[in-house]
Protein backbone atom coordinates (compact mmCIF):
# COMPACT_ATOMS: atom_id res chain seq x y z
CA UNK A 1 0.00 0.00 0.00
CA UNK A 2 1.75 3.28 -1.21
CA UNK A 3 1.52 6.57 1.12
CA UNK A 4 -1.09 8.69 -0.74
CA UNK A 5 -3.72 5.61 -0.37
CA UNK A 6 -2.94 5.18 3.02
CA UNK A 7 -3.37 8.84 3.37
CA UNK A 8 -6.77 8.78 1.86
CA UNK A 9 -7.85 6.04 3.83
CA UNK A 10 -7.35 7.98 6.55
CA UNK A 11 -9.60 10.71 5.50
CA UNK A 12 -12.13 8.43 4.92
CA UNK A 13 -12.31 6.97 8.24
CA UNK A 14 -12.23 10.21 9.79
CA UNK A 15 -14.84 11.25 7.73
CA UNK A 16 -16.97 8.73 8.43
CA UNK A 17 -16.86 9.31 11.97
CA UNK A 18 -17.52 13.06 11.84
CA UNK A 19 -20.66 12.51 8.95
CA UNK A 20 -22.22 10.28 12.08
CA UNK A 21 -21.37 12.78 14.66
CA UNK A 22 -22.42 16.14 13.18
CA UNK A 23 -26.18 14.90 11.91
CA UNK A 24 -26.94 12.72 15.16
CA UNK A 25 -28.22 16.33 17.00
CA UNK A 26 -30.84 16.66 13.68
CA UNK A 27 -33.97 17.27 14.90
CA UNK A 28 -36.71 15.29 12.88
CA UNK A 29 -38.26 18.34 11.51
CA UNK A 30 -34.89 19.24 9.71
CA UNK A 31 -34.58 15.91 8.05
CA UNK A 32 -36.03 16.53 4.41
CA UNK A 33 -33.76 19.56 4.35
CA UNK A 34 -31.13 18.06 5.52
CA UNK A 35 -30.98 14.88 3.06
CA UNK A 36 -31.68 17.40 0.56
CA UNK A 37 -28.18 19.72 1.90
CA UNK A 38 -26.69 16.31 2.43
CA UNK A 39 -27.52 15.87 -1.38
CA UNK A 40 -26.34 18.96 -2.72
CA UNK A 41 -22.48 18.45 -1.17
CA UNK A 42 -22.06 15.30 -3.02
CA UNK A 43 -22.37 17.74 -6.22
CA UNK A 44 -18.94 18.38 -5.25
CA UNK A 45 -18.19 15.26 -7.71
CA UNK A 46 -18.33 18.39 -10.38
CA UNK A 47 -14.85 18.95 -9.22
CA UNK A 48 -14.03 15.33 -10.38
CA UNK A 49 -16.20 15.80 -13.63
CA UNK A 50 -14.44 19.10 -14.34
CA UNK A 51 -11.00 17.02 -14.22
CA UNK A 52 -12.42 14.32 -16.37
CA UNK A 53 -14.38 16.68 -19.06
CA UNK A 54 -11.27 19.40 -19.14
CA UNK A 55 -8.77 17.21 -20.79
CA UNK A 56 -10.96 15.32 -22.83
CA UNK A 57 -9.59 14.29 -26.35
CA UNK A 58 -10.84 11.42 -27.83
CA UNK A 59 -15.07 11.13 -28.52
CA UNK A 60 -15.89 8.71 -26.21
CA UNK A 61 -13.99 11.22 -23.42
CA UNK A 62 -16.06 14.42 -24.62
CA UNK A 63 -19.13 12.05 -24.66
CA UNK A 64 -18.47 10.78 -20.88
CA UNK A 65 -16.94 14.24 -19.55
CA UNK A 66 -19.97 16.26 -21.21
CA UNK A 67 -22.97 13.88 -19.91
CA UNK A 68 -20.88 13.87 -16.75
CA UNK A 69 -21.04 18.14 -16.31
CA UNK A 70 -24.38 18.06 -17.16
CA UNK A 71 -25.24 15.84 -14.63
CA UNK A 72 -22.73 16.60 -11.91
CA UNK A 73 -24.25 20.61 -12.24
CA UNK A 74 -27.60 19.78 -11.82
CA UNK A 75 -26.78 17.87 -9.03
CA UNK A 76 -24.95 20.88 -7.76
CA UNK A 77 -27.21 23.29 -8.17
CA UNK A 78 -30.55 22.02 -7.92
CA UNK A 79 -29.36 20.70 -4.47
CA UNK A 80 -28.78 23.69 -3.09
CA UNK A 81 -31.44 25.58 -4.63
CA UNK A 82 -34.33 23.64 -3.93
CA UNK A 83 -32.56 23.05 0.26
CA UNK A 84 -32.77 26.89 0.16
CA UNK A 85 -36.44 27.22 -0.80
CA UNK A 86 -37.47 24.41 1.86
CA UNK A 87 -35.60 26.64 4.61
CA UNK A 88 -36.23 29.74 3.56
CA UNK A 89 -40.08 28.74 4.91
CA UNK A 90 -38.94 28.00 8.48
CA UNK A 91 -39.35 31.04 10.31
CA UNK A 92 -39.72 32.16 13.87
CA UNK A 93 -43.19 33.69 15.18
CA UNK A 94 -41.55 36.87 15.81
CA UNK A 95 -40.36 37.28 12.64
CA UNK A 96 -43.97 36.69 11.16
CA UNK A 97 -45.69 39.12 9.42
CA UNK A 98 -49.68 40.43 10.03
CA UNK A 99 -51.14 38.71 7.50
CA UNK A 100 -54.20 40.36 6.12
CA UNK A 101 -56.26 37.54 6.36
CA UNK A 102 -55.68 37.70 10.50
CA UNK A 103 -56.31 41.42 10.77
CA UNK A 104 -59.61 41.19 9.11
CA UNK A 105 -60.64 38.13 11.27
CA UNK A 106 -60.99 40.34 14.23
CA UNK B 1 -1.76 18.99 -6.29
CA UNK B 2 -0.43 22.40 -5.30
CA UNK B 3 -0.58 23.66 -1.25
CA UNK B 4 -3.29 25.99 -2.96
CA UNK B 5 -5.67 23.63 -4.23
CA UNK B 6 -5.30 21.30 -1.08
CA UNK B 7 -5.68 24.08 1.33
CA UNK B 8 -8.76 25.49 -0.45
CA UNK B 9 -10.50 22.06 -0.21
CA UNK B 10 -9.52 21.33 3.51
CA UNK B 11 -11.52 25.03 3.53
CA UNK B 12 -14.59 23.26 1.56
CA UNK B 13 -14.66 20.28 3.93
CA UNK B 14 -14.77 22.54 7.16
CA UNK B 15 -17.29 24.56 5.47
CA UNK B 16 -19.14 21.01 4.56
CA UNK B 17 -18.91 19.79 8.27
CA UNK B 18 -20.17 23.56 9.54
CA UNK B 19 -23.02 23.70 7.32
CA UNK B 20 -24.23 20.45 7.93
CA UNK B 21 -24.06 21.47 11.78
CA UNK B 22 -25.93 24.94 11.41
CA UNK B 23 -28.28 22.47 9.39
CA UNK B 24 -29.37 21.01 13.19
CA UNK B 25 -30.83 24.03 14.18
CA UNK B 26 -33.89 25.72 12.60
CA UNK B 27 -32.27 29.28 13.82
CA UNK B 28 -29.50 28.57 11.59
CA UNK B 29 -30.13 26.47 8.84
CA UNK B 30 -30.72 28.26 6.35
CA UNK B 31 -27.20 29.64 6.66
CA UNK B 32 -25.88 25.92 6.84
CA UNK B 33 -26.93 25.82 3.36
CA UNK B 34 -25.00 28.84 2.61
CA UNK B 35 -22.24 27.72 4.07
CA UNK B 36 -21.79 24.58 2.56
CA UNK B 37 -22.62 26.29 -1.22
CA UNK B 38 -19.67 28.56 -0.04
CA UNK B 39 -17.15 25.28 0.73
CA UNK B 40 -18.64 24.02 -2.83
CA UNK B 41 -17.62 27.81 -4.46
CA UNK B 42 -14.47 27.74 -2.87
CA UNK B 43 -13.64 23.49 -4.13
CA UNK B 44 -14.77 24.69 -7.61
CA UNK B 45 -13.54 27.85 -7.96
CA UNK B 46 -9.83 26.41 -7.10
CA UNK B 47 -9.79 23.48 -9.17
CA UNK B 48 -11.09 25.42 -12.37
CA UNK B 49 -6.99 27.26 -12.54
CA UNK B 50 -5.80 23.88 -12.30
CA UNK B 51 -7.37 22.34 -15.26
CA UNK B 52 -5.86 21.87 -19.01
CA UNK B 53 -8.38 22.15 -20.84
CA UNK B 54 -8.23 20.88 -24.37
CA UNK B 55 -10.44 22.79 -26.93
CA UNK B 56 -13.06 20.30 -26.79
CA UNK B 57 -12.44 20.33 -23.37
CA UNK B 58 -13.46 23.96 -22.74
CA UNK B 59 -16.16 23.79 -25.03
CA UNK B 60 -17.90 20.52 -23.22
CA UNK B 61 -17.05 21.94 -19.79
CA UNK B 62 -18.53 25.71 -20.46
CA UNK B 63 -21.98 23.97 -22.39
CA UNK B 64 -22.43 21.14 -19.88
CA UNK B 65 -22.37 23.91 -16.83
CA UNK B 66 -24.92 26.37 -18.30
CA UNK B 67 -27.28 23.17 -19.10
CA UNK B 68 -26.61 21.73 -16.03
CA UNK B 69 -27.29 25.19 -14.10
CA UNK B 70 -30.25 26.15 -15.73
CA UNK B 71 -32.00 22.43 -15.79
CA UNK B 72 -31.22 22.40 -11.73
CA UNK B 73 -32.34 25.87 -11.11
CA UNK B 74 -35.33 25.75 -13.04
CA UNK B 75 -36.61 22.40 -11.56
CA UNK B 76 -35.89 23.89 -7.97
CA UNK B 77 -37.37 26.92 -8.59
CA UNK B 78 -40.70 25.43 -10.54
CA UNK B 79 -41.14 22.33 -8.22
CA UNK B 80 -44.09 22.06 -6.15
CA UNK B 81 -43.40 22.08 -2.09
CA UNK B 82 -45.51 18.72 -2.29
CA UNK B 83 -42.84 17.45 -4.63
CA UNK B 84 -40.02 17.92 -3.38
CA UNK B 85 -39.60 14.25 -2.43
CA UNK B 86 -39.39 13.44 -5.76
CA UNK B 87 -36.93 16.41 -7.07
CA UNK B 88 -34.16 15.35 -4.35
CA UNK B 89 -34.23 11.95 -5.54
CA UNK B 90 -34.16 13.01 -8.99
CA UNK B 91 -31.11 15.49 -8.29
CA UNK B 92 -29.52 12.37 -6.41
CA UNK B 93 -29.53 10.11 -9.44
CA UNK B 94 -27.84 12.97 -11.83
CA UNK B 95 -24.67 13.17 -8.78
CA UNK B 96 -24.94 9.63 -8.97
CA UNK B 97 -24.65 9.06 -12.47
CA UNK B 98 -21.96 11.62 -12.80
CA UNK B 99 -19.79 9.94 -10.41
CA UNK B 100 -20.07 6.53 -12.41
CA UNK B 101 -19.17 8.49 -15.34
CA UNK B 102 -15.92 10.02 -14.03
CA UNK B 103 -14.75 6.89 -12.69
CA UNK B 104 -15.70 5.28 -16.28
CA UNK B 105 -13.93 8.20 -17.73
CA UNK B 106 -10.59 7.74 -15.79
CA UNK B 107 -10.32 4.56 -16.16
CA UNK B 108 -10.10 4.15 -19.70
CA UNK B 109 -7.14 6.42 -18.94
CA UNK B 110 -5.45 3.23 -17.81
CA UNK B 111 -5.40 1.32 -20.79
CA UNK B 112 -6.16 -2.31 -20.33
CA UNK B 113 -4.41 -2.70 -17.15
CA UNK B 114 -5.15 -0.37 -14.42
CA UNK B 115 -3.32 -0.48 -11.36
CA UNK B 116 -5.69 -2.34 -8.54
CA UNK B 117 -5.64 0.91 -6.50
CA UNK B 118 -7.52 2.37 -9.44
CA UNK B 119 -9.47 -0.37 -10.34
CA UNK B 120 -10.84 -1.54 -7.05
CA UNK B 121 -12.93 2.30 -6.49
CA UNK B 122 -13.06 2.51 -10.23
CA UNK B 123 -15.67 -0.66 -10.52
CA UNK B 124 -17.44 0.76 -6.81
CA UNK B 125 -18.30 3.79 -8.31
CA UNK B 126 -19.20 2.66 -11.32
CA UNK B 127 -21.50 -0.22 -9.59
CA UNK B 128 -22.61 2.04 -6.95
CA UNK B 129 -23.32 4.97 -9.10
CA UNK B 130 -25.50 3.50 -11.72
CA UNK B 131 -27.73 1.60 -8.85
CA UNK B 132 -27.97 4.88 -7.40
CA UNK B 133 -29.15 6.56 -10.74
CA UNK B 134 -31.73 4.07 -11.87
CA UNK B 135 -32.79 3.89 -8.60
CA UNK B 136 -33.59 6.99 -8.25
CA UNK B 137 -35.51 7.36 -11.30
CA UNK B 138 -37.29 4.71 -10.58
CA UNK B 139 -38.42 6.66 -7.43
CA UNK B 140 -38.68 9.32 -8.97
CA UNK B 141 -41.27 8.40 -11.66
CA UNK B 142 -43.11 6.20 -8.70
CA UNK B 143 -43.31 9.38 -6.70
CA UNK B 144 -44.42 11.61 -9.56
CA UNK B 145 -47.39 9.02 -10.48
CA UNK B 146 -45.87 8.28 -14.08
CA UNK B 147 -45.84 4.91 -12.86
CA UNK B 148 -47.73 2.50 -10.33
CA UNK B 149 -46.91 3.85 -6.62
CA UNK B 150 -47.35 0.44 -5.25
CA UNK B 151 -44.84 -2.33 -4.99
CA UNK B 152 -44.07 -4.39 -8.20
CA UNK B 153 -43.68 -7.83 -7.02
CA UNK B 154 -43.39 -11.53 -8.92
CA UNK B 155 -42.64 -14.55 -7.84
CA UNK B 156 -38.41 -15.12 -6.93
CA UNK B 157 -38.34 -11.43 -7.44
CA UNK B 158 -35.62 -11.66 -4.63
CA UNK B 159 -33.52 -14.59 -6.44
CA UNK B 160 -33.69 -12.52 -9.53
CA UNK B 161 -32.51 -9.79 -7.67
CA UNK B 162 -29.59 -12.03 -5.58
CA UNK B 163 -28.55 -12.97 -8.95
CA UNK B 164 -28.32 -10.08 -10.38
CA UNK B 165 -26.31 -8.96 -7.92
CA UNK B 166 -24.50 -12.14 -7.94
CA UNK B 167 -23.37 -10.92 -11.41
CA UNK B 168 -22.41 -8.39 -10.69
CA UNK B 169 -20.36 -9.33 -7.76
CA UNK B 170 -18.56 -11.93 -10.21
CA UNK B 171 -18.37 -9.39 -13.11
CA UNK B 172 -16.37 -7.18 -10.71
CA UNK B 173 -13.75 -9.92 -9.44
CA UNK B 174 -13.22 -10.63 -13.39
CA UNK B 175 -12.51 -7.49 -14.03
CA UNK B 176 -10.34 -6.78 -11.33
CA UNK B 177 -8.35 -10.07 -11.56
CA UNK B 178 -8.15 -10.78 -15.07
CA UNK B 179 -8.30 -8.09 -17.73
CA UNK B 180 -9.93 -4.15 -18.03
CA UNK B 181 -10.72 -4.04 -21.52
CA UNK B 182 -13.36 -1.07 -21.72
CA UNK B 183 -16.32 -3.14 -22.88
CA UNK B 184 -16.30 -4.81 -19.46
CA UNK B 185 -16.72 -1.64 -18.34
CA UNK B 186 -19.95 -0.52 -20.22
CA UNK B 187 -21.42 -4.21 -19.68
CA UNK B 188 -21.14 -3.94 -15.79
CA UNK B 189 -22.89 -0.70 -15.85
CA UNK B 190 -25.96 -1.97 -17.55
CA UNK B 191 -26.14 -4.77 -14.65
CA UNK B 192 -26.06 -1.97 -12.35
CA UNK B 193 -28.45 -0.03 -13.53
CA UNK B 194 -30.58 -2.94 -14.30
CA UNK B 195 -30.07 -3.88 -10.23
CA UNK B 196 -31.03 -0.56 -9.10
CA UNK B 197 -34.57 -0.92 -10.94
CA UNK B 198 -35.37 -4.67 -9.90
CA UNK B 199 -34.30 -3.18 -6.83
CA UNK B 200 -36.88 -0.19 -6.13
CA UNK B 201 -39.64 -1.57 -8.35
CA UNK B 202 -40.68 -3.97 -5.19
CA UNK B 203 -40.67 -0.73 -2.57
CA UNK B 204 -43.65 0.97 -2.14
CA UNK B 205 -46.01 3.20 -0.38
CA UNK B 206 -44.97 5.29 2.64
CA UNK B 207 -41.07 3.48 2.05
CA UNK B 208 -39.93 5.30 -0.47
CA UNK B 209 -38.30 8.33 1.45
CA UNK B 210 -36.20 6.25 3.16
CA UNK B 211 -35.07 4.45 -0.35
CA UNK B 212 -34.07 7.92 -1.46
CA UNK B 213 -32.49 8.95 1.65
CA UNK B 214 -30.30 5.05 0.64
CA UNK B 215 -29.88 6.03 -2.66
CA UNK B 216 -28.58 9.38 -1.16
CA UNK B 217 -26.18 7.56 1.01
CA UNK B 218 -24.99 5.50 -2.15
CA UNK B 219 -24.21 8.20 -4.11
CA UNK B 220 -22.62 9.53 -1.53
CA UNK B 221 -20.06 6.37 -1.38
CA UNK B 222 -19.91 6.75 -5.17
CA UNK B 223 -18.68 9.89 -4.92
CA UNK B 224 -15.64 8.98 -1.98
CA UNK B 225 -14.68 5.97 -4.58
CA UNK B 226 -14.43 8.02 -7.16
CA UNK B 227 -12.46 10.04 -5.20
CA UNK B 228 -10.01 7.68 -4.54
CA UNK B 229 -9.72 7.13 -8.40
CA UNK B 230 -9.27 10.28 -9.11
CA UNK B 231 -6.65 11.10 -5.60
CA UNK B 232 -9.08 14.17 -5.18
CA UNK B 233 -9.00 14.62 -1.19
CA UNK B 234 -12.29 17.14 -1.24
CA UNK B 235 -13.84 14.15 -3.41
CA UNK B 236 -13.07 11.32 -0.75
CA UNK B 237 -14.19 13.60 2.38
CA UNK B 238 -17.51 15.50 1.04
CA UNK B 239 -18.62 11.89 -0.35
CA UNK B 240 -17.59 10.06 3.24
CA UNK B 241 -19.74 13.04 4.79
CA UNK B 242 -22.78 12.19 2.96
CA UNK B 243 -22.47 8.22 2.61
CA UNK B 244 -21.93 8.19 6.46
CA UNK B 245 -24.93 11.11 7.67
CA UNK B 246 -26.97 9.47 4.89
CA UNK B 247 -26.88 5.97 6.06
CA UNK B 248 -27.54 7.44 9.91
CA UNK B 249 -30.37 9.12 8.53
CA UNK B 250 -31.86 6.42 6.72
CA UNK B 251 -31.64 4.24 9.87
CA UNK B 252 -33.45 6.84 11.56
CA UNK B 253 -36.45 7.17 9.43
CA UNK B 254 -36.90 3.00 9.24
CA UNK B 255 -36.19 3.53 12.87
CA UNK B 256 -39.74 6.32 12.95
CA UNK B 257 -41.51 3.46 11.05
CA UNK B 258 -40.83 0.88 13.34
CA UNK B 259 -39.63 -0.84 11.06
CA UNK B 260 -35.74 -2.50 10.40
CA UNK B 261 -34.22 -1.22 6.78
CA UNK B 262 -34.16 -4.73 5.82
CA UNK B 263 -38.02 -4.89 6.34
CA UNK B 264 -38.22 -2.04 4.59
CA UNK B 265 -36.01 -3.03 1.35
CA UNK B 266 -37.10 -6.61 1.17
CA UNK B 267 -40.51 -6.69 2.85
CA UNK B 268 -42.34 -5.68 -0.03
CA UNK B 269 -44.37 -3.32 1.79
CA UNK B 270 -48.19 -3.98 1.73
CA UNK B 271 -47.47 -8.09 0.93
CA UNK B 272 -48.93 -8.85 4.14
CA UNK B 273 -52.00 -6.71 3.47
CA UNK B 274 -53.89 -9.22 1.82
CA UNK B 275 -53.72 -11.55 5.03
CA UNK B 276 -54.85 -8.57 7.28
CA UNK B 277 -57.65 -7.09 4.76
CA UNK B 278 -59.28 -10.91 5.28
CA UNK B 279 -60.00 -10.71 9.33
CA UNK B 280 -61.14 -7.31 8.68
CA UNK B 281 -63.79 -8.27 5.98
CA UNK B 282 -67.51 -7.22 6.58
CA UNK B 283 -66.09 -3.79 7.34
CA UNK B 284 -68.13 -1.91 4.51
CA UNK B 285 -71.65 -2.51 6.39
CA UNK B 286 -69.91 -0.73 8.88
CA UNK B 287 -71.36 3.28 9.65
CA UNK B 288 -69.52 6.34 10.22
CA UNK B 289 -70.59 9.56 11.83
CA UNK B 290 -70.70 12.77 10.10
CA UNK B 291 -71.63 16.02 11.17
CA UNK B 292 -72.86 19.51 9.94
CA UNK B 293 -70.06 22.14 9.10
CA UNK B 294 -71.81 24.50 12.08
CA UNK B 295 -71.75 21.97 15.00
CA UNK B 296 -68.00 20.96 13.82
CA UNK B 297 -67.29 24.47 14.41
CA UNK B 298 -69.38 25.15 17.42
CA UNK B 299 -67.11 22.16 19.03
CA UNK B 300 -64.07 23.64 18.05
CA UNK B 301 -64.65 27.10 19.43
CA UNK B 302 -65.51 26.04 22.72
CA UNK B 303 -62.62 23.29 23.28
CA UNK B 304 -59.67 24.25 25.32
CA UNK B 305 -57.10 22.02 23.42
CA UNK B 306 -57.35 21.32 19.83
CA UNK B 307 -54.36 19.18 18.73
CA UNK B 308 -54.22 19.24 14.58
CA UNK B 309 -52.69 16.10 13.20
CA UNK B 310 -51.67 17.66 9.19
CA UNK B 311 -51.17 14.45 6.27
CA UNK B 312 -49.95 14.57 2.97
CA UNK B 313 -53.83 15.07 2.24
CA UNK B 314 -53.39 18.66 3.22
CA UNK B 315 -50.36 19.02 0.78
CA UNK B 316 -52.16 17.81 -2.17
CA UNK B 317 -55.37 20.29 -1.11
CA UNK B 318 -52.86 23.15 -0.52
CA UNK B 319 -54.72 23.19 2.62
CA UNK B 320 -51.71 24.26 4.90
CA UNK B 321 -52.74 28.70 4.85
CA UNK B 322 -56.31 27.32 5.87
CA UNK B 323 -55.06 25.04 8.77
CA UNK B 324 -53.00 28.07 9.64
CA UNK B 325 -55.88 30.65 9.55
CA UNK B 326 -58.48 28.28 11.42
CA UNK B 327 -56.00 27.75 14.10
CA UNK B 328 -54.93 31.40 14.35
CA UNK B 329 -59.39 32.06 14.71
CA UNK B 330 -59.32 29.27 17.31
CA UNK B 331 -56.28 30.86 19.72
CA UNK B 332 -58.24 34.17 19.18
CA UNK B 333 -60.61 32.34 20.91
CA UNK B 334 -58.71 31.61 23.89
CA UNK B 335 -58.06 27.78 22.22
CA UNK B 336 -54.84 26.23 22.44
CA UNK B 337 -53.84 24.95 19.56
CA UNK B 338 -51.15 22.48 18.56
CA UNK B 339 -49.58 20.81 15.48
CA UNK B 340 -48.48 17.16 16.34
CA UNK B 341 -46.00 15.71 13.62
CA UNK B 342 -45.41 12.11 12.98
CA UNK B 343 -41.84 11.24 12.00
CA UNK B 344 -43.37 10.45 8.98
CA UNK B 345 -46.36 12.45 8.15
CA UNK B 346 -46.18 13.73 4.42
CA UNK B 347 -43.85 11.58 2.57
CA UNK B 348 -40.85 12.21 3.79
CA UNK B 349 -39.77 13.39 7.58
CA UNK B 350 -39.75 16.46 8.47
CA UNK B 351 -41.92 16.88 5.12
CA UNK B 352 -44.53 18.37 7.00
CA UNK B 353 -42.75 21.01 9.00
CA UNK B 354 -41.72 22.37 5.92
CA UNK B 355 -45.61 22.81 4.15
CA UNK B 356 -46.73 24.38 7.41
CA UNK B 357 -43.79 27.01 7.72
CA UNK B 358 -44.54 27.76 3.83
CA UNK B 359 -48.01 28.86 5.54
CA UNK B 360 -46.40 31.24 8.00
CA UNK B 361 -47.17 28.35 11.27
CA UNK B 362 -44.52 29.25 14.19
CA UNK B 363 -42.66 25.95 14.60
CA UNK B 364 -43.19 26.82 18.55
CA UNK B 365 -46.57 25.19 17.31
CA UNK B 366 -44.91 22.38 15.60
CA UNK B 367 -44.91 19.34 18.04
CA UNK B 368 -43.21 16.26 17.90
CA UNK B 369 -44.15 12.55 18.20
CA UNK B 370 -42.84 11.79 21.25
CA UNK B 371 -43.61 15.32 22.85
CA UNK B 372 -47.19 15.72 22.24
CA UNK B 373 -48.26 11.78 22.70
CA UNK B 374 -48.77 12.20 26.11
CA UNK B 375 -51.18 15.06 25.80
CA UNK B 376 -53.75 13.71 23.45
CA UNK B 377 -55.71 12.16 26.37
CA UNK B 378 -56.39 16.03 27.66
CA UNK B 379 -57.50 17.17 23.93
CA UNK B 380 -60.87 18.49 23.76
CA UNK B 381 -60.42 17.80 19.69
CA UNK B 382 -58.31 15.80 17.29
CA UNK B 383 -57.92 17.35 13.95
CA UNK B 384 -56.96 14.86 11.72
CA UNK B 385 -56.63 16.47 7.75
CA UNK B 386 -55.39 14.41 5.21
CA UNK B 387 -53.60 12.08 7.50
CA UNK B 388 -54.46 8.30 8.15
CA UNK B 389 -51.99 5.66 8.79
CA UNK B 390 -49.85 7.16 11.53
CA UNK B 391 -52.97 7.57 13.65
CA UNK B 392 -53.96 3.82 12.83
CA UNK B 393 -54.40 1.60 16.03
CA UNK B 394 -54.19 -0.96 14.15
CA UNK B 395 -50.17 -0.31 14.04
CA UNK B 396 -50.52 -1.39 18.19
CA UNK B 397 -53.17 -4.09 17.95
CA UNK B 398 -53.21 -6.00 15.04
CA UNK B 399 -49.91 -8.01 14.36
CA UNK B 400 -50.98 -8.64 10.67
CA UNK B 401 -51.07 -5.48 9.58
CA UNK B 402 -47.63 -4.34 7.22
CA UNK B 403 -47.48 -1.30 10.02
CA UNK B 404 -47.93 -2.90 13.19
CA UNK B 405 -45.52 -1.78 15.24
CA UNK B 406 -45.07 1.85 13.79
CA UNK B 407 -45.08 4.15 16.35
CA UNK B 408 -48.34 6.35 15.83
CA UNK B 409 -49.93 9.41 17.49
CA UNK B 410 -52.14 8.85 20.05
CA UNK B 411 -55.08 10.38 18.20
CA UNK B 412 -57.87 7.86 19.66
CA UNK B 413 -57.23 8.65 23.13
CA UNK B 414 -58.75 12.50 22.40
CA UNK B 415 -62.62 13.16 23.23
CA UNK B 416 -63.55 14.18 19.81
CA UNK B 417 -61.97 13.17 16.88
CA UNK B 418 -62.38 14.71 13.39
CA UNK B 419 -61.20 13.40 10.29
CA UNK B 420 -61.43 15.98 7.17
CA UNK B 421 -60.49 13.16 4.51
CA UNK B 422 -62.20 12.92 0.57
CA UNK B 423 -63.42 9.89 1.05
CA UNK B 424 -63.54 6.41 3.10
CA UNK B 425 -60.41 5.26 0.56
CA UNK B 426 -57.32 4.07 2.98
CA UNK B 427 -54.25 6.08 3.22
CA UNK B 428 -50.70 5.59 1.59
CA UNK B 429 -50.41 2.38 3.03
CA UNK B 430 -52.97 0.94 1.65
CA UNK B 431 -54.83 -0.21 4.92
CA UNK B 432 -58.19 0.47 6.13
CA UNK B 433 -58.15 2.44 9.69
CA UNK B 434 -60.81 1.36 12.63
CA UNK B 435 -60.31 4.69 13.81
CA UNK B 436 -62.58 6.56 10.86
CA UNK B 437 -65.55 3.97 12.67
CA UNK B 438 -64.81 4.96 16.70
CA UNK B 439 -68.03 6.25 17.90
CA UNK B 440 -66.15 8.87 19.00
CA UNK B 441 -64.81 9.91 15.39
CA UNK B 442 -66.52 12.37 13.12
CA UNK B 443 -65.91 12.65 9.24
CA UNK B 444 -66.06 15.69 7.65
CA UNK B 445 -65.78 14.10 3.67
CA UNK B 446 -64.74 17.13 1.20
CA UNK B 447 -61.29 18.55 0.02
CA UNK B 448 -59.71 19.44 3.02
CA UNK B 449 -58.96 23.21 1.68
CA UNK B 450 -62.98 23.69 1.15
CA UNK B 451 -63.82 22.17 4.52
CA UNK B 452 -61.21 24.73 6.40
CA UNK B 453 -62.49 27.24 4.82
CA UNK B 454 -66.05 26.52 5.42
CA UNK B 455 -65.12 25.84 9.15
CA UNK B 456 -62.87 29.12 9.57
CA UNK B 457 -66.10 31.22 8.10
CA UNK B 458 -68.49 28.82 10.94
CA UNK B 459 -66.22 29.56 13.51
CA UNK B 460 -66.15 32.92 12.97
CA UNK B 461 -70.07 32.68 13.17
CA UNK B 462 -69.76 30.86 16.21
Amino acid sequence: MNNELLNELTFFVLAVFVGIEVISKVPTMLHTPLMSGTNAIHGIILVGALLIAAGANSPVNVILGFLAVVLATTNVVGGFVVTDRMLEMFKGRQAQPKTPEAAKSK
Amino acid sequence: MTTVLTLAYLLAAVLFILGLRQLSSPRTARNGNYTAAAGMVIALGATVPQLHFTSAGAIIVLVGVIVGAAVGTVGARQVKMTAIPQMVALFNGAGGGAAALVAVAELLKFGSHPPFSEAFPSVFSIVIGSVSFAGSIIAFAKLQELMTGTPITYPGQQLVNGLIAAAIIGFVIAVLAIASIPFSFLSLMLLALILGVAFVLPIGGADMPVVISLLNAFTGLAVAASGFTLNNFALIVAGTLVGASGSLLTKLMSDAMGRSLGNVLFGAFGQVRAGAGAGAAGKETRTVRTSSIEDLATLLAYSRRVIVVPGYGLAVAQAQHAVRELAELLEKKGVEVSYAIHPVAGRMPGHMNVLLAEANVPYEQLKEMDEINDEFKDADVVLVVGANDVVNPAARTSPGSPIYGMPILNADQAKNIVFLKRSMRPGFAGIDNDLLYDPKTIMLFGDAKDSLTKLVNAVKAA
